[in-house]
């Protein structure tokens, strides 16, 4: 009998879920992106009070979060990707990569303070 | 037996890269941009749009700070530049996810679409252009 070897590299399998997480962001980003861009077409010219209704709505600042959380995901593993082609000592790299993750992280936190503190 | 030839070692070998991103073919060159783009958005686009979306939802004196700062020419061509990188990162990831279901694999398919991701950044960039001035 025939067995399929486990061609598996590494543990977890995390490669194509980070690889799958981007490109569903990726998606997100693209819906959000052709809302925001065709509020400025509808509005023509964006006064104080439509900016400010827009991020008071709160199905808009929530669909905004989505979009700014998946760009900091979809950052992140690109960023990964770009630091494990070009930085190859292990301790450079791994400084470099919690220095991108806590600045993702503290980014994730600020967006939350900017669309619900106000 | 004679013996077998070996190759020089590694140190030996010359080595030689080419850095002109001329002589790259288009896919390429879309490839190369959409990693720079997505470099340079992730170091500065992030945090300067945060910074600019605190201020201008905060109150109206910001709001109004931020808009007479982006009517300097300056100011909207270094904003231009973001656009192209936003607007080409847009393009060259949808084809990616086109290419990811086997959409245009083909050579000639794949250096068509890479031209029209060039172009398609570049006319969004002047549209957006057309309309900030």
């Amino acid at each position: 009998m025939v067995k399929r070897a486990d061609r598996t590299p590494v543990g977890a399998h995390y490669g194509w879920q980070d690889w799958l997480a981007q490109r569903v962001t990726a998606v997100i980003m693209v819906l959000f992106s052709i809302v925001f861009l065709g509020f400025f077409m509808v509005k023509g010219s964006v006064s104080y009070a439509d900016w400010r209704d827009l991020f008071h709505a709160q199905q808009f600042r929530i669909f905004a979060l989505l979009f700014l959380l998946s760009v900091f995901y979809h950052a992140w593993i690109g960023i990964r990707d770009v630091l494990m082609d070009y930085v190859k000592p292990a301790g450079v790299r791994l400084t470099a990569e919690v220095l991108a993750l806590l600045f993702l992280a503290a980014c994730s936190i600020w967006s939350v303070s900017i669309l619900w503190g106000n | 037996m004679p013996p077998v030839p070996r190759n020089p070692p590694a140190a030996a070998r010359p080595k030689y890269v080419d850095i002109n991103l001329l002589n790259l073919p288009i896919p390429g060159l879309v490839s190369i941009f959409h990693r720079v783009t997505g470099v340079v958005m992730f170091l500065f686009l992030i945090p300067a749009l945060l910074f600019v979306l605190q201020c201008t939802v905060g109150s109206e004196a910001g709001f109004d700070r931020w808009k007479s700062f982006f009517s300097a020419p300056l100011v909207k061509i270094i904003f231009l530049g973001f656009v192209w990188a936003y607007m080409h990162h847009f393009f060259a990831g949808i084809r990616y996810l086109l290419l990811d279901v086997h959409i245009g694999v083909a050579l000639a398919p794949a250096r068509l679409s890479a031209k029209i991701v060039m172009v398609a950044g570049l006319v969004a960039t002047l549209l957006i252009g057309a309309r900030i001035w």
